[in-house]
């Protein structure tokens, strides 16, 4: 009897914690969009050379372990489905598995778990460790919306690179198939390439980029709002990136679950 | 006589605390124009959360922050920015922002709030940084910068818009005794060219005898102000015995580093 009370009781607690995350984010965006309506009529209002810095910072220093993680998992798939395929003899289907697998999910996905990693716990760390410093109070009684300077210029930076790195991470995510099938299948190179061109429409690649700029997103504003609900002790900065991180990766796998049904509802 | 002058800022009833605790209970003071105004008492006593409820940051419990004669509790969020570009706050380790330089930090709310020009921005930032003693210090990033160098640097930026009101959080805390005395004889420099009004939270009781001409003394347990005045007249003869305890302890604190300063 007590063990199903504690039971009810951690549920409810859990249940009660979970509320609030929610309310504390539907805030957050609401305080964020109030500051998105009045960069978006005035640019010059956001803070270009921060977002030029957190393009660098996201996208071009995080290029090499996109193309590396990325390059794998389209050797890990090609080899997995080469596997199974070639008992039923259907070796060029690899380039279609390869080809959707990464287009639609893997590509996406997995440069969504680089950034969460690289720059979702960096910004809950920045931030945090500014809310410590009272450099957020500084913003604030200098009468400035903390989050047009610190959660604007990274979510742009964000938005604009997440996607442009998809397109690398597919494209090399291709290669990766391709290795498989030439080396492991003895496929022609033609062949493979004509085949993988012939599945792949526009769209295909098109949707995962939709989903790229989603998660790109989430990974930013959870970033950034785990920042600043950081306490302010090292610890606290400590315990906000980690939440960060692992608030992200759930939201990005709950969106793309969403994502993924709604463009197989819609057809695709 | 003071009721003649200017009133600043007016606590009115102000109950400040955090989650359900009460730090502070029914506060009421005016700062009048112009003059120096130390919040004193012991640590945790809440004088640094009293300072953050009157420059806006935190929301009182119940009670009012009057600035200018404007409500900073009441205000809305867009009310309470332009109201905040009129004072200026000094934080503790300077707040200065991380990623921008010395100059930058200063020129912020320049670019931000003027429509001076590149150059009268510059022509600026180096005036400000030449009355807090820092010149040729502009293109240092903070992290570069001494503790001291970063409070007058976060000194500067609060002054960039020339704001009639600022407010000083533990400006000796973590300085040695000159770079302390060197603060205050700056601060006292302020108030004389500018007629600056200066609330300063504080318990450094050599700076507060240098500076004040008015001290609040809060209470832990009696969670409201116990003692105001002169800061000298009060330690001579305050019928509070605490009181006279508190800000007589600066003589045992002199013999003691000077006793250190010999070994």
């Amino acid at each position: 009897m007590h063990a199903v009370r504690e039971f009810i009781d951690k549920i409810g607690s859990a249940s009660e914690h979970i509320a609030i995350d929610v309310r504390d984010m539907i805030i957050f965006l609401g305080d964020l969009a109030k500051v998105i309506a009045e960069v978006v009529r005035h640019p010059r209002k956001v803070r270009w050379r921060e977002t030029f810095y957190y393009m660098d910072m996201c996208g071009s220093q995080a290029l090499p372990i996109v193309l590396m993680i990325c390059y794998l998992m389209g050797l890990i798939l090609g080899f997995q489905a080469a596997v199974q395929m070639r008992k039923f003899g259907t070796e060029l289907y690899v380039a279609d598995l390869v080809g959707f697998s990464i287009l639609k999910e893997l590509g996406p996905l997995m440069v969504a778990m680089i950034a969460t990693g690289r720059a979702g716990s960096s910004f809950a760390a920045e931030i945090g460790t500014m809310k410590v410093n009272e450099e957020i109070s500084a913003l604030e009684t200098m009468g400035f919306a903390p989050s047009r300077f610190l959660v604007i210029p990274k979510l742009l930076a964000m938005l604009i690179v997440m996607p442009v790195l998809t397109v690398f991470g597919d494209v090399i995510g291709l290669v990766g198939g391709l290795t498989v099938g030439v080396t492991m299948l003895g496929l022609p190179t033609v062949a493979y390439y004509d085949r993988t061109l012939e599945v792949l429409t526009p769209m295909v690649f098109a949707l995962g980029l939709v989903k790229s700029v989603v998660f790109a997103f989430l990974i930013a504003v959870v970033g950034c709002m785990r920042g600043f609900q950081s306490d302010s002790d090292a610890q606290g900065v400590g315990r906000a990136a980690t939440s960060a991180v692992v608030t992200s990766i759930f939201m990005v796998v709950v969106a793309d679950a969403v994502l993924t049904i709604l463009f197989s509802l819609m057809g695709y | 006589m003071e009721n003649n002058r200017e009133k600043i800022i007016e606590v009115k009833n102000l109950t400040v605390g955090y989650g359900d605790t009460v730090v502070l209970e029914n506060i009421n003071f005016t700062v009048y124009a112009g003059e120096i105004l130390v919040i004193l008492g012991g640590s945790g006593c809440g004088k640094s959360t009293l300072l953050k409820h009157m420059i806006g940051l935190y929301t009182p419990f119940k009670g009012d922050v009057l600035i200018y004669g404007e409500s900073i509790v009441n205000a809305t969020e867009d009310e309470k920015r332009k109201l905040m570009r009129r004072f200026g706050v000094t934080y503790q380790g300077g707040a200065l922002f991380g990623s921008l330089t010395v100059a930058e930090n200063i020129s912020l709310p320049l670019e931000e709030y003027t429509r001076d020009s590149k150059a009268e921005i510059a022509e600026i930032v180096n005036q400000k940084l030449s009355v807090v003693d820092l010149e040729g210090f502009g293109d240092y990033m903070p992290a570069e910068l001494s503790g001291g160098m970063r409070k007058r640097a976060g000194l500067a930026r609060a002054m960039a818009l020339d704001p009639l009101l600022l407010f000083f959080d533990e400006p000796s805390a973590g300085l040695d005794p000159i770079t302390s005395a060197d603060l205050d004889r700056l601060i006292c420099k302020l108030r004389k060219d500018l007629g600056t009004t200066i609330v300063i939270v504080s318990h450094e009781l050599d700076s507060i005898f240098t500076v004040a001409d008015r001290v609040i003394m809060l209470d832990k347990v009696t969670k409201t102000i116990i003692a105001e005045g002169d800061p000298k007249a009060l330690r001579d003869s305050s019928p509070n015995e605490w009181v006279r305890e508190f800000l007589n302890r600066s003589n045992l604190k002199k013999a003691g580093m000077q006793d250190s300063v010999q070994a």
